[in-house]
């Protein structure tokens, strides 16, 4: 009986109108991609070392949309809630990060001693925007808790409008652009391929926080309390767990990270204005989502592949389309690259499926 | 057991809770004495989950006090009134299904520093439950219901609790279960852990009870040692025929 009545449900939904359109929608991508794929790459345009060089900056690119992807995703797995303003949390370190580096390199201090100079740069960076995020939670979020979840969402908006006005208005509206690191210019030959430096660093940096932070959710005391409130915030409580505090927590780690990626956002592409985390920021969100919003190796793995469909999509895929100016479709290939996977992941990369959600 | 010559471990005084406008428990006085079992019987939204959340200070009263130990705890954040000795069962046992059973024990054990005695804690914990031990490293999720209850009663016992709060343990477990599951807490009571169990179940939880408080629509109705409360026709009528 039970048996038959699944069935049943199972084939009208294989008639289902909707599904036939995805499934339509699914196979023309495929085919698509594949003729442009095949396209460019028997082409021969590109060298084997220029392939390499854009999949080389795709993944420090994406490296940096990653740290700030896990923004998004740790405060979406407490509150359920986007907040729209973590872009300019990224934007406030970089700029304040620049004032920094502006500093010691008038100070000469920037070339005399890098390792130091960077590393102090690198603390101001997190301090700001840990600070910014955790005065955002306080002053606009926290006030809200318990409100329909559109509330918040909308409030974030706003709170990165103000944001961005507020940096314009202190700093002006002009771009500034961070000192060069002397001892990261040029490249370094790794495995018999020539990488650039800073590109080099910035994909180690946030190789390295990400696994800072994996240890720290998993193995530590105060990650377990993150994981046990973001599971469930009542029983978490009732278990003694301060879940006012732990918020703060989870702002304040996806702030850091988002001032990591700051600072390495200074060292690879140096210009900064207050809109710079604007884009990123979209970015960013665009690679949870596309990763599994809540999940944080998602995030990691969203970031990176958004870094590399974005950097190598257009030569790869639009050149073979026979696509004019494809070089300047890059935010067009990662925005397409959202819809892809979501349709044919609708929960994302390792999102896990929405009926487990709540079992 | 004497009831009246120490000072309560628990204390409700006159205490009336409200969510927004909606008054939930009304003058309710309940007292717990060191080494008890007490049970609390109700219907459904009686307002027996929110007699212990009242306890813990997850909601606060809008009128009344608590006391432990003779001390207010009215009006402390839950994470003090955990730190003071008071841990809680949840209904439907709310294991972080997520983690795993190991991460669920060390959220109990959560606002401890005590290092070798939580240590010593675990051992009690799968010496009263030797399944949970073997399965430490599963999710929570994946476990039957009888084990969660296990897992929830474990997580619980993490805290060293002198007063242990149960909401409906035996809500949804087979009757083999329900009956295991009672004999468990009568061993915990009796290693010294005075025991809150709230219940829709009356004759089990009387079985196993000092004394019974009977709540109805927010308020006490009806408070007397268990053997009274078998036999009151009152109670016979109310909450004891309609369950066999
Ligand atoms: N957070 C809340 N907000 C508003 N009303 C609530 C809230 N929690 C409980 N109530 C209401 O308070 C009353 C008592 O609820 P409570 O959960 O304490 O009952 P209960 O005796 O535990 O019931 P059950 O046996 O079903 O678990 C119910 O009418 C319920 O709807
Ligand atoms: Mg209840």
């Amino acid at each position: 009986m039970a048996q038959a009545t699944t069935t049943a449900r199972r084939r009208t939904r294989r008639l289902n109108p909707i599904d036939a359109f995805l499934w339509l929608i699914r196979i023309v991508a495929v085919v698509v991609i594949l003729v442009g794929l095949t396209n460019s790459l028997t082409s021969g345009r590109l060298s084997a070392q220029q392939w390499r060089d854009l999949m080389v900056f795709g993944v420090s690119q994406g490296s940096v949309y990653a740290l700030i992807a896990l923004g998004y995703t740790l405060v979406y797995g407490v509150l359920k809630f986007i907040n729209f303003a973590h872009g300019e949390v990224f934007m406030s370190s970089t700029m304040i990060g620049f004032f920094a580096a502006d500093a010691l390199a008038r100070s000469g201090m920037w070339n005399d001693q890098p390792i130091v100079s960077l590393f102090i740069v690198l603390i101001v960076c997190m301090l700001t925007s840990t600070l910014v995020a955790i005065t955002l939670e306080r002053v606009a979020y926290r006030p809200l808790r318990g409100s329909p979840r559109l509330v918040p969402l909308i409030t974030s908006i706003g709170a990165s409008f103000f944001l961005q006005y507020t940096f314009a208005g202190l700093f002006g509206v002009g771009t500034r652009s961070w000192p060069q690191v002397e001892i990261l210019q040029g490249s370094w030959q790794f495995l018999g391929f020539r990488i650039v430096r800073t590109q080099a660093v910035v994909i180690l940096a946030a190789l390295a926080m990400m696994a800072l932070l994996y240890v720290f959710v998993e193995r530590t005391r105060t990650g377990r309390a993150m994981r046990a409130v973001a599971e469930d915030q009542e029983t978490a409580a009732l278990m003694g767990i301060d879940v006012n505090r732990t918020i703060v927590v989870v702002f304040g780690v996806g702030g850091a990270m988002a001032g990591v990626a700051g600072f390495l956002w200074g060292l690879a592409f140096q210009t900064v204005f207050f809109f710079t985390g604007f884009l990123p920021g979209i970015k960013a969100f665009t690679a949870a989502v596309l990763g599994g919003i809540g999940n944080i190796a998602g995030a990691m793995v969203g970031g990176i592949s958004l870094g590399i469909f974005e950097q190598v999509g257009p030569s790869a895929v639009l050149a073979g389309l026979g696509v004019e100016g494809f070089n300047q479709l890059k935010d067009v290939v990662a925005f397409t690259a959202l819809v892809l996977v979501l349709i044919f992941r609708p929960s994302g990369i390792l999102g896990e499926r929405l009926s487990e959600e709540r079992a | 057991m004497s009831t009246t010559d120490a000072t309560p471990v628990l204390e409700l005084r006159s205490v009336s809770t409200h969510y927004g406008p909606i008054q939930v428990l009304r003058d309710v006085d309940v007292a717990i004495y060191p080494g008890e079992i007490v049970c609390l019987l109700g219907g459904n939204a009686s307002g027996k989950t929110t007699t212990l959340k009242t306890i813990l200070g997850y909601v606060k009263p809008s009128s009344g006090s608590v006391h432990l130990e003779g001390q207010r705890i009215s009006g402390l954040p839950t994470t003090e009134v955990v730190e003071r000795g008071i841990s809680m069962v949840p209904e439907n046992r709310r294991l972080f299904k997520r983690m795993t059973v190991r991460e669920n024990l060390e959220i109990g054990a959560y606002l401890r520093s005590d290092r070798d005695a939580v240590e010593d804690d675990y051992e009690r914990v799968f010496e009263l439950f030797p399944r949970v031990k073997e399965r430490l490293h599963q999710r929570a999720g994946t476990l039957s219901g009888g084990e969660q209850q296990m897992v929830a009663v474990g997580r619980a016992l993490m805290a060293r609790p002198s007063v242990l709060l149960m909401d409906e343990p035996s809500m949804g477990l087979a009757p083999v279960l329900v009956q295991q599951n009672f004999d468990i807490i009568q061993q915990i009571n009796q290693a010294g852990t005075t025991v809150f169990v709230v219940e829709q179940n009356a004759n089990m939880a009387l079985s196993i009870a000092d004394r019974g408080y009977v709540l109805q629509t927010g308020r006490i109705v009806l408070s007397d040692h268990s053997d009274a409360l078998l036999s009151n026709p009152e109670m016979q009528r109310a909450y004891l025929g309609q369950i066999d």
